[in-house]
């Protein structure tokens, strides 16, 4: 990190010029991480819930994070988002030091977390008037067009949460954290309520919005999940927990597949078989919560 | 795959369905004739209770002419009525505008809510008219001394209410909140009032139903205007059919007021 110290002060330019490049030249190229967790440490009382992770994210990366429940990944996530601090160690973003919660690392929650009061347009449009506070009126409006657009709830905008189906209020809240422009989209195990054939549309349609560059998508997304399939077909790579207590990334897989996957095609992928083969035996055999 | 729908959004209105309402009439309806049946055998047994044709004949009298008015201790029915209900809003607003501020209070600041609650629990059990020496010394008259303890009355269910809505928004929200950093007069606006909403309401409503019930205790104490006074002056003079009259009118404006702040539950509720 011999460079944090020059690039903390050029971050908006440096972070504008790497994710510029096409993703295969931002992947390998970068200096600076997107997201770098240095030796993170969670105490909660005497329970250690996360003990020393380490994990640098590179600019365009889609990263997920999966273990056993309770091996503290929605910690980690949740300590990316700010919304929980270390007790040591600290997690940086583009050098800077994570302080709080951001819109820059906009998050969609496990349960959806819609405002129900709002309709759906609503609740997009009053994320971009928090987050963004210097657009007029005309560039938020055209914002939230664009973001419901993209999820296909453009026609549903003026419904609350509550008319909408668990795929289409998982859309909204995938629409309200696009829409405000994040460096690092954050997701917590975002399609675990959801049936199959929903979940995989729901996947596609992430992938389409993480562009790996900031202009006019998401460079990067980081998301737990505890379903294989789900992040090979996703990822870049794939971080592996221990179980807690004290849990620590056992390991980091790279994802050797090509995109744009092939979900039918990928299920005879001898390199595929070999990544769930291995993923079924770490978390099924080394990593097997005792019950 | 959004372009083909674009032009217009239907608005679908909910057909009026009348059944449920209906259904729930039914069943009104059969408790009312239970309840007159019991009233008969009761009025049979004790013959100087008044049977329902005396209670009929009696309501039907004082509905003839409800608005009539010769002098202070005699007015029609509805002018009774009247008087006791703006005692009551009176009262009741004046509750709900002290009560509503401190209960956000309590609920947003954990050391006031430490401070206030235990008084809170303390004061709440006692029954409102014990209040009634405290308002007739402070304000030496009996007028302000009922609007006094009806505030009183009204004060603590929705305080509490008020409290508990404020200090509950679920981590989700707030968590929402945090990550697009919702300043501070936009967490008020859309998320800690619309979440706190419906529960100041529904103690609004108890509030209210406490309040109507004491009015009437408080008129006949006060003995001046109002159905309270009616239903004494009318047990003084041994008028029993008044006074069962009296009671189905209490019964009646209580419950079309309740009616009223559930109507008012329902359309502050957002699920």
């Amino acid at each position: 990190m011999s460079e944090s110290v020059a690039t903390e002060t050029l971050t908006a330019d440096y972070h504008a010029s790497v994710t510029a490049l096409p993703r295969s030249l931002a992947r390998h190229s970068p200096k600076t991480p997107a997201l770098d967790v240095l030796g993170v440490t969670r105490q909660y009382g005497a329970y250690t819930a996360l003990q020393d992770v380490n994990l640098q994210i590179w600019p365009g990366e889609f990263i997920t994070i999966i273990g056993h429940s309770g091996c503290g990944k929605s910690t980690l996530l949740n300590l990316v988002a700010g919304l929980d601090r270390p007790s040591s160690g600290s997690v940086q973003l583009y050098g800077r030091t994570i302080q709080g919660p951001g819109p820059d690392r906009a998050m969609v929650f496990q349960n959806y977390s819609l405002l129900p009061w709002m309709s759906v347009r609503q609740n997009v449009e009053e994320a971009l008037k928090a987050a963004l506070p210097g657009q007029t009126a005309a560039q938020r409006a055209g914002a939230t067009d664009q973001a419901l657009r993209l999820v296909g709830l453009w026609p549903h905008q003026a419904k609350r949460p509550s008319a909408l189906s668990g795929g289409q209020r998982q859309r909204v809240a995938i629409a309200r954290a696009f829409a405000v422009q994040p460096q690092v989209l954050l997701l917590d195990e975002p399609f675990g309520a959801l049936d199959a054939i929903t979940k995989s549309h729901l996947q596609d349609e992430l992938l389409e919005l993480w562009t790996g560059e900031a202009e006019g998508g998401i460079a990067n997304v980081l998301m737990v999940t505890h379903d294989i399939d789900e992040a090979i077909y996703l990822s870049d790579r794939i971080v592996v927990m221990s179980n807690g207590p004290r849990a620590h990334i056992h390991e980091v897989l790279d994802v050797p597949l090509p995109r744009p996957r092939e979900r039918a095609a990928l299920v005879q992928d001898p390199a595929y078989l070999r990544l769930k083969a291995h993923m079924l035996h770490l978390l099924g055999t080394v990593l097997a919560t005792p019950h | 795959m959004t372009t083909q729908t674009t032009s217009t959004t239907v608005v679908i209105r909910p057909r009026l369905d009348l059944r449920a309402p209906l259904i729930r009439l039914g069943y009104f309806l059969i408790g009312l004739a239970i309840l007159a049946l019991i009233w008969t055998v009761l009025a049979a047994v004790r013959s100087d209770l008044p049977n329902l044709a005396t209670v009929g004949g009696s309501l039907a009298e004082l509905f003839r002419n409800p608005w009539y008015s010769n002098g202070p201790n005699d007015k029609g029915i509805l002018n009774l009525l009247l008087s006791s209900l703006t005692r009551v809003f009176a009262g009741f607003a004046l509750g709900a505008v002290i009560a509503i501020p401190l209960g956000i209070l309590m609920g947003s600041v954990p050391v006031l809510k430490r401070i206030c609650d235990p008084i809170v629990q303390l004061l709440r059990p006692v029954s409102p008219l014990a209040w009634f020496p405290i308002g007739l010394t402070l304000f030496q008259s009996a007028e302000p001394a009922t609007v006094f303890i009806i505030t009183i009355t009204a004060l603590w269910p929705t305080v509490i209410n008020t409290a508990f809505g404020v200090s509950n928004v679920p981590q989700d929200f707030k968590n929402v909140a945090r990550v697009f950093q919702f300043s501070r007069a936009q967490y008020v606006a859309r998320v800690l009032w619309p979440y706190a909403l419906p529960h100041i309401v529904t103690g609004l409503r108890v509030s209210f139903g406490i309040a109507w019930m004491v009015i009437v205790a408080a008129e006949m104490l006060s003995g001046k205007s109002g159905i309270g006074f009616f239903v004494w002056d009318a047990w003084n003079a041994l008028n029993l059919p008044h006074v069962v009259s009296a009671i189905l009118v209490i019964g009646v404006t209580g419950l079309l007021f309740d009616q009223l702040f559930g109507w008012l539950e329902r359309r502050v509720s957002y699920v």
